[in-house]
């Protein structure tokens, strides 16, 4: 279970954070809405331990999320991917087994095993990110992302950039994966075609604050006037 | 008035807050140098595009160097009868000075900006990001590896070049100017001392260490977008550049102050 209490964070004089208290429940998928701004990807990396949070907690299981222990049982799918240009596409994905000592004929089996898992044939595994399409690469960011059967994943605008099919694909595949491991999940998105595939729970940022949680058939129906307007796309009164 | 005093006075602590993260900067490279798990591929990529991959530019700059410097020494030294000298004077010029910074600054422009516009675009597209959430310290997997590798390769590029000017030299001195083959090459070698050499490779070190630190300082430091990874990029030679000069003033005054 992930837990933020109360959690503060600002740049300067811009407070992103103000207060965001929100519990994430072991196995569920937790989706995080919210307009453009609204701290959605800083609140991300204050969880995963790339920006430091000014107060609040964030706990996993009960204790402080302290990254250089956590971060073993976390899978990240970043919003461009973020596959290393330098390396192979099976070193990518196997890229953790791979700095941790493991043999490369293993790891790379390991890793063809994963990218059949997201719907890439072996054929990608040598071909270098820069020989994909946007869609590719999101599958190959996928795959490093579960290629350790991580506790918990978290998914960075996953569908952001792709049409409407390779988007369902992902979210599929997004949702399959999740099942499958039955990780613990936090996507952020704008989409709610994502939400309605992937979500348990839907949480709704604003200003740095949470201002709606919920269902996703609650979604729809709430009578929150920014989730409303997120909802139907029309500006809040 | 005041407000003069008031800029100078936030230059200054700008300057000295840029010299303060530069120096943990580095201070944390050669920790992270020192310190296991050590990158072993990393560092071998590291040392072909640092090194194996400079000498083509390496070995033209010292050959026409060279070249034009037994040219211009034959030219001035006839105005005080000293054109015999050209040996001597080309292989000390190479070996102390024009050897060293010239292979410095072809690093520098090669290899600085080539890691500057690199992990600038790394950070840029949070490659760095995930580098982190893969368990991995970027200090120790990009900035060590081609730290350490620069500081070591380096001085073999220095070598080269100076080996390779004092070719130059001696190409234009048998080809134009009219020295004996034999004569020219036994001058080179009877006037060049140990300490010309020790000291060419140390600054091929010293510079190798500065032009990876600054290439790796300035991309872990750009800013957002493509204008930051530029800017990076352009800032990052720069210093590098004006660092090396700096250090070679310093490091000439070591080995050979009277």
């Amino acid at each position: 279970m992930i837990h933020l209490s109360n959690v503060h964070k600002s740049f300067g004089s811009a407070a992103v954070l103000q207060g965001v208290t929100l519990d994430i429940e072991q196995g569920q998928s937790l989706v995080l809405i919210g307009a453009s701004g609204s701290g959605k990807s800083v609140l991300l990396k204050c969880i995963l331990g790339l920006e430091t949070p000014d107060s609040g907690t964030i706990t996993v299981d009960g204790k402080p999320a302290n990254p250089p222990q956590f971060l073993d049982r976390f899978g990240m799918l970043f919003q461009g991917a973020a596959l290393f240009d330098s390396l192979p596409v099976w070193e990518n994905v196997a890229f953790r087994a791979l700095q941790t000592g493991q043999e490369r004929p293993m790891a790379k089996k390991r890793a063809i095993e994963k990218l059949d898992r997201v719907g890439l044939s072996a054929k990608v595994a040598d071909q270098f990110p820069s020989d994909l399409s946007g869609g590719m690469r999101k599958r190959a960011g996928l795959a490093r992302a579960i290629f350790s059967d991580p506790d918990i994943i978290f998914f960075d605008e996953p569908t952001t950039g792709l049409d409407p099919i390779r988007a369902n694909t992902i979210n599929t595949l997004i949702r399959g994966v999740v099942d499958e491991i039955g990780a613990t999940t936090l996507t952020i998105t704008h989409d709610l075609t994502s939400v309605d595939a992937i979500a348990d729970k839907v949480a709704m940022l604003k200003d740095g604050k949470i201002i709606w949680q919920g269902v996703p058939d609650e979604l729809r129906a709430s009578s929150n006037p920014d989730v409303d307007a997120f909802v139907t796309g029309r500006a809040a009164p | 008035m005041t407000r003069f005093f008031a800029l100078i006075g936030a230059a200054s602590f700008s300057a000295l807050a840029f010299l303060g993260r530069l120096s943990f900067f580095a201070f944390d490279s050669l920790r992270h140098i020192v310190t296991p798990p050590f990158y072993g591929r990393a560092f071998g990529t590291a040392l072909i595009q640092i090194g194996f991959l400079s000498l083509p530019v390496v070995g033209l700059t010292a050959l026409f160097t060279g070249g034009a410097l037994a040219l211009q020494i034959y030219a001035g030294g006839a105005r005080f009868s000293a054109e015999a000298a050209v040996p001597q004077i080309v292989a000390i010029g190479m070996v102390r000075e024009l050897g060293p910074v010239l292979v410095g600054l072809m690093v520098a422009a090669r290899v600085t900006s080539s890691i500057a516009a690199e992990i600038a675009t790394m950070k840029v597209t949070e490659q760095i990001d995930a580098l982190i959430t893969l368990s991995t310290n970027p200090m120790k997997y990009l900035t060590a590896p081609r730290v350490l590798a620069a500081t070591l390769v380096t001085p073999f590029l220095v070598a080269v070049g100076d080996t390779i000017g004092i070719m130059g030299g001696y190409i234009i001195g048998t080809e134009r100017l009219g020295f004996a083959s034999a004569a020219y090459l036994q001058n080179t070698v009877d006037f060049l001392e140990a300490k010309d050499i020790a000291s060419s490779l140390v600054k091929g070190a010293v510079f190798g260490f500065i032009a990876a630190l600054m290439g790796c300082f300035f991309g872990m430091n750009s800013d957002r977008g493509a204008m930051g990874v530029g800017r990076a990029t352009k800032s990052a030679v720069v210093a590098a550049s004006v660092l090396i000069l700096a250090a070679n003033f310093v490091l000439t005054e070591a080995f050979f102050s009277a």
